[in-house]
């Protein structure tokens, strides 16, 4: 006698509220408050930033402790509520000239105006287990110095007085908007940026790893990598003007790439372009890296069928709130479809098998 | 419920839904992009088909969602309470009763009427996708009516295996124009997509929106030779005793022991209220649950 399994209810119910008990975990240990996630785990709070294309470092803190760590389903929880703010309007660009730069690093001349400033990072720690920092300690103090007035104009804006970097073509139009409207192909430069800033960290780094190693190589050199705040204008009709909203921090990288000239362009350097919510360095890089890849045709280089170069492939799978809905879903029922799978080999391997006697 | 909108989505959200949705309406078969938008479940689990019904619900409705034929599944469940939660609609596991029904992989049994609209869940919408990876390819294919690709793999099955190899989301054509994916339903149930219901297909991470108006022509493709054959395991349900309906297959001890049983829960609820009982079921009204 069979009576038919049900209570998916009340197991959900179950789950979530045991979900809510591990996620606390020891209650001997002191919960972790949302102030801490924000300020001693900033990085990641960068990337919840940066992926869930949402700057509010409390909420990336909070989404942080609700996911327990995980940062794709904090970037998740992000992007769930983003959908539901209202729009009220777009700022005028940043002007990213004018930023106040904890960081700022060039691979390719030793010195220009505004200086090399290495900031907080970690280049050129050893990466040693610091047992110190498992004991409670004192809060470190670095030495301070005054900071730079002087201004710190790109690197790439030496060279382009030169004349060998290519252009980008200046433009007011208002940039297509990835999450309001479809992906349609093929994408506009504005547009890949978009998706390439909130794509996928590890994705990004990947792509931009393939080219270094030969799929659409295109050497680039780190001309400017910059971490810093810059304010956030926004024209307010009534006024008339723009007027300063708030500050956000952001990392900027261009890198300049070899060239040797093609049928429609002279010989010149080119150009990357990485720009990501907060201190994510290793993301601006790769962004940079892959954005150079997919130029590829306005540049009239050849396509070599490298996966960095296909634009439908980088942008229809950097995005890792797609792919790991879709990649997970594979664990939800599919009985009606395995039944139907199940009949149809069942019954191919009975027509198959008196051939296979009969040969035999 | 202050916190959220009417069915969760803001007006103008839904205005383009609805658009893409009359689009898909007037142009049967044809997918409609539209501007997905991120929910509070995963990509993947139903989010197109959420959108859809949220486009479509308004307060008078009665709303029941199926996974695998079954209201009890758990995503299911959750989607039926995301709805209870943010649009306050009725809700109901009768088949009959709801107004507008969210499907994951099956078509209810009980043939749907003309106040009804079935709303689908679409992991892939585009048939073409296994044979050709490129969207922009695929969509140059639909325009052209291009659609060769997809018989020489009907006929490759047929060469290799002695019969098409497609036992879900069998490609179907619809009004003798567009080739489209009935989303992974077995196709078992595609004779039923020929049906009185508005059926509505949404697919959130793809962002495509497709549509059947009633009684729109709808044909599984196939060969003369080899004609289309809804299939289904060659059992009645052991629960309710029924013949024509599909069914999941249990496995019910370490010996190796079946069971067959309603894919459709509520089908076969119904038929035991009406005294039907299967080889191995007991009586309505006897059991715990």
């Amino acid at each position: 006698m069979y009576v038919a399994v049900k209570g998916g209810e009340r197991a959900i119910d179950n789950a979530h509220a045991w979900l809510a008990e591990e996620r606390r975990g020891d209650t001997a240990v002191a919960e972790l408050s949302v102030a801490q996630i924000r300020e001693q785990l900033k990085l990641a709070v960068n990337r919840v930033m940066a992926e869930g294309s949402l700057y509010d470092a409390d909420l990336a803190a909070l989404a942080i402790k609700q996911s327990r760590g995980d940062l794709i389903e904090a970037i998740f929880l992000i992007r769930a509520y983003r959908t539901t703010l209202p729009r009220f309007g777009a700022s005028v660009p940043v002007a990213t000239d004018d930023m106040a730069c904890d960081r700022r690093v060039s691979a390719t001349f030793k010195d220009a105006p505004g200086g090399q400033v290495l900031g907080p990072t970690f280049d050129y720690t050893h990466r040693l287990l610091d047992f110190k920092l498992a004991a409670e300690g004192k809060a470190p103090q670095a030495p301070e110095a005054r900071a730079e007035t002087a201004s710190t104009p790109h690197i790439m804006s030496f060279l382009d007085r030169e004349g060998l970097v290519q252009q980008e073509d200046a433009s007011d139009a208002t940039p297509p908007d990835l999450t309001r409207e479809p992906l349609e192909l093929p994408a506009d430069r504005a547009l890949r940026l978009q998706s390439l800033t909130r794509g996928d960290e590890g994705f990004v780094l990947g792509m931009a790893y393939s080219t270094q190693r030969g799929y659409a190589r295109n050497h680039a050199f780190v001309a400017e990598l910059r971490i810093g705040t810059v304010p956030v204008e926004m024209e307010i009709p009534e006024l008339g003007f723009a007027i300063e909203i708030g500050d956000i921090e952001v990392t900027e990288c261009e890198t300049v790439n070899q060239f040797k000239g093609s049928k429609t362009e002279p010989p010149q350097f080119t150009r990357g372009y990485g720009l990501v919510f907060g201190m994510s360095e290793r993301k601006a890089i790769s962004m940079a890296l892959v954005d150079r890849a997919l130029r590829w045709k306005e540049l009239g280089e050849d396509n070599v069928g490298a996966p960095a170069q296909d634009e439908e492939f980088v942008l229809y799978h950097a995005d890792n709130i797609q792919a790991t809905g879709f990649l997970e879903h594979i664990k939800l029922p599919h009985y009606v479809d395995f039944q139907s799978e199940l009949e149809l080999i069942r019954k191919l391997r009975r027509e198959a098998m008196p051939t296979q006697e009969a040969a035999e | 419920m202050t916190e959220y909108n009417f069915a969760y989505l803001d007006e103008q959200t839904k205005r383009m839904i609805r658009r893409a949705i009359l689009k898909g309406l007037a142009i049967p078969g044809y997918q409609v992009p539209f501007a997905s938008r991120e929910m509070p479940m995963p990509y993947g689990w139903g989010t197109g088909g959420v959108q859809v019904s949220a486009a479509v619900l308004i307060p008078d409705d009665t709303f029941k969602v199926i996974d695998q034929g079954a209201d009890d599944t758990t995503n299911a469940v959750s989607i039926r309470r995301f709805f209870e939660k943010t649009a306050g609609v009725a809700v109901t596991e009768a088949t009959r009763q709801a107004t507008v029904i969210q499907t994951r992989h099956r078509i209810p049994e009980e043939a749907l009427t003309e106040n009804q609209i079935l709303v689908y869940q679409v992991p892939i919408p585009e048939p073409l996708r296994f044979l050709e990876p490129s969207e922009v390819e695929t969509r140059k294919m639909h325009s052209l009516e291009e659609y060769g690709l997809m018989h020489v793999k009907l006929y490759e099955d047929i060469s290799k295996h002695g019969a098409i190899a497609t036992a879900y989301a069998y490609p179907v054509k619809v009004e003798g124009r567009y080739v489209m994916d009935p989303s992974p339903i077995p196709k078992f149930d595609n004779p039923k997509l020929e049906m009185a219901a508005i059926q509505i297909f949404g697919a959130g991470r793809e962002q495509r929106i497709y549509a059947l108006p009633p009684y729109t022509q709808v044909v599984s493709l196939d060969f003369d030779d080899y004609p289309f054959e809804a299939s289904k395991a060659d059992h009645a349900c052991d629960v309710c005793g029924a013949e024509d309906s599909y069914l999941d297959e249990l496995i019910v001890d370490d010996k190796g022991g079946r069971l067959f049983m309603c894919s459709d829960t509520d089908f076969c609820s119904s038929r035991r209220r009406e005294g039907h009982v299967g080889a191995q079921g007991i009586p309505y009204g006897e059991d715990a649950a």
